[in-house]
């Protein structure tokens, strides 16, 4: 549907920035939103188009917020005395000092989880399926666990992030067109990079890897240049929400492998993996339906969710757009092989 | 972290035994808990990451039974119970459904019934760390550098006892055979007549069933907690990793060996690495297989 294309962005772009100023209650919630669908979306680009299921990209993003941490007080003061206070000790940032600090720490963070995405993918990339699966999840719960025992920045009881200088109102529209433009930044380069070689690439690595090798593909320098794209955005929004948040801890804040870690996951398999805008819409769904029903929910809502999780992918594994896929084949551009909707009942792609 | 070393090897040489000891005791209950995902990833190729959320509720069960005037000791055989027929249920509900399904399907799955578990556990129980207490008597040794509660010895048995039981019973029983037969072939086991569903179910009930009387133990040992869970799957995790499936010997080996390792880190590097150690494992684990395949790989250059 490419025709639609410029009119379906135009209107999320309308939507995105009158959000925040009809509801200004609600624009952190709404940033948030934009995070998730960074998170999905780029859990994609492995889990979805490269069939490599990740549960452990959350390590990128404790990574960029810690790294962009430290950048951002260092720069400044003297990082161990500054956490050993836990806050107590509140020193004065300048506005240009808070903003220099801030654009150095987002893009620290970034290339701090690329540096980290090359280190873990030289040995987890041998992995495949299940065990690239756990053995990620392992990353992320060890990362979070040996985070929390450095005391240079600050150890299990976490870092008070610089204070914000200006008004609170502004703080929040400041952000939220952060992680806006981040978000948006990821779905345009994935959109191009799908449509590159380096899409089939990946793609041919999900199909078959041994023959996708065999016809010369270097699978291990795509694995690494994939997981890289997705470290770097993942490292860049822990960067910005670890200032929107205001206070970074390691278990529940940076590396939250239970909540941030499986949602982006959730989230793309509800929306359908392997698909651009899959993800996207998983993630808005995902979050409008949590935050709607969240405070409902009495306590339940974390039962609420892992039976979301559970339904999703027990009973509705190919996603809304997977489902609307096989529904509507032609919409897609996929022709249907009559032949083969008789063989096996189910529409197969013949391109 | 020099310190402790020294403690430990000029100081006070008995620690070790004191150390040894602990890591076998808690290595039994990792060597059940690891059999058991063993058991489910050979037969039927589901990986269990709600493995380790098993464990605690087994742990609950017992804590919620001795709460009533039931000494966890008889409530093993309840708790055993209960989680055959809780593993049943879960294997009607969500098993059955993602076993022909890729192998992240599983995986998934299994993690949204452990995020499930853990908040339906913090919901009843609260979130604070609970103990058993087994009111069983506590021996000395050493000049009271080691310290050996019999319920540790009691557990030690009792895990032996069932693990014992449970080789038996897939040696010689008729089901056992069944199951050993659909590991190997399950459409050959279909033609000769075994109702493969059947015994799929029956392995998932076992291997909850299993994992429920680690947990008792857990609980009269050490601690339980409504997140530790996936503490426990991550280390049944690397011990079957490491051991193989199928390698009965292997896996009990290699749980006394985490259990050690865990002992050690421990207190040579601070009780905060102790989680970070098992992880930590399973890593290097990973990688080693890894690099092992690397030897036998061929790439034409």
């Amino acid at each position: 549907m490419p025709s639609n294309n410029l009119l379906l962005y135009l209107v999320l772009l309308a939507m995105s920035i009158i959000g925040p100023i009809l509801f200004p209650a609600y624009t952190q919630q709404m940033a948030v939103l934009w995070v998730m669908v960074l998170m999905a979306s780029t859990w994609d680009t492995l889990g979805g188009q490269m069939g490599y299921n990740s549960l452990g990209n959350i390590t990128f993003f404790g990574a960029g917020m810690y790294i962009s941490a430290i950048v951002q007080i260092s720069m400044f003061y003297d990082v161990a005395a500054y956490t050993s206070a836990f806050g107590a000790i509140k020193p004065e940032f300048t506005v240009s000092q808070y903003y220099t600090g801030l654009g150095f720490g987002i893009i620290a963070g970034g290339i701090g989880a690329v540096f980290f995405s090359l280190l873990f993918g030289t040995f987890m990339f041998g992995l495949r399926g299940p065990y690239f699966a756990i053995g990620t999840l392992g990353l992320a719960v060890a990362a979070g666990q040996l985070t929390g025992t450095i005391d240079y920045i600050g150890g299990g009881s976490g870092i008070s992030m610089p204070f914000f200088p200006g008004e609170i109102e502004f703080r929040s529209l400041f952000f939220y067109s952060l992680c806006f433009v981040l978000a948006v930044a990821a779905h345009f380069l994935l959109r191009w990079l799908y449509s590159t070689q380096f899409g089939l690439a990946i793609n041919a690595i999900r199909d078959d890897e041994d023959k996708a090798e065999a016809m010369g593909i270097p699978t291990l320098i795509y694995k690494q240049i994939g997981w890289g794209i997705a470290a770097f955005f993942m490292g860049c929004i822990g960067a910005v929400f670890g200032n929107m948040v205001g206070f970074i801890e390691p278990v529940e804040v940076a590396f939250p492998t239970a909540t941030f870690g499986i949602f982006m996951v959730a989230m793309a398999l509800l929306g359908g993996k392997g698909t651009l805008w899959g993800p996207v819409l998983g993630a808005v769904l995902f979050h409008v339906v949590k935050e709607a029903t969240w405070t409902y929910l009495l306590g339940w809502q974390w039962v609420a969710l892992g039976l979301i999780i559970i339904v999703n992918i027990v009973y509705f594994q190919q996603g809304i757009m997977g489902w609307l896929q096989i529904k509507y084949p032609e919409k897609f551009g996929i022709v249907v092989d009559p032949s083969n909707v008789q063989n096996s009942g189910k529409a197969k792609e013949t391109v | 972290m020099l310190d402790n070393l020294q403690l430990l090897f000029v100081w006070a040489p008995v620690m070790n035994v004191q150390l040894i000891l602990d890591g076998i005791f808690v290595g039994a209950v990792f060597a059940l808990a690891a059999y058991g995902l063993a058991l489910v990833w050979g037969v039927m190729n589901v990986k269990n990451l709600a493995q380790g959320d098993f464990v605690i509720l087994g742990g609950y069960l017992a804590f919620a039974m001795h709460n009533w005037g039931i000494h966890p000791v008889f409530a093993l055989p309840l708790v055993m119970a209960v989680m055959f027929v809780f593993g049943w249920v879960v294997y009607k509900l969500i098993i059955k459904r993602v076993i022909d399904q890729d192998m992240f399907v599983s995986l998934l799955a299994t993690f949204g019934l452990s995020l499930l578990l853990q908040q339906v556990i913090n919901l009843i129980f609260g979130p604070e760390v609970q103990i058993i207490d087994s009111e069983l008597p506590v021996f000395d040794a050493f000049d009271g550098f080691v310290t050996i509660p019999s319920v540790k010895i009691v557990s030690l048995v009792m895990a032996a006892a069932l693990a014992i039981a449970v080789v038996l019973f897939m040696k010689k029983s008729r089901t056992g055979q069944a199951i050993r037969a659909t590991a190997q072939d399950p459409r050959a086991a279909r033609v000769l007549g075994i109702d493969t569903d059947r015994i799929y179910a029956f392995t998932f009930s076992l291997n909850a069933a299993i994992c429920g009387a680690a947990g008792v133990l857990v609980s009269v040992i050490w601690v339980i907690q409504p997140f530790y869970g996936i503490v426990y799957s991550v280390r049944s995790f690397a011990i079957v990793t490491a051991a193989g499936l199928g390698n009965l010997p292997a896996v009990i080996g290699m749980g006394f060996g985490l259990g050690l390792i865990e002992q050690y880190t421990g207190i040579i590097l601070g009780a905060e690495y102790q989680v970070a150690a098992a992880v930590v494992m399973l890593l290097l684990v990973l990688i080693w297989r890894q690099l092992q395949m690397r030897r036998n790989r061929q790439v034409v250059r």
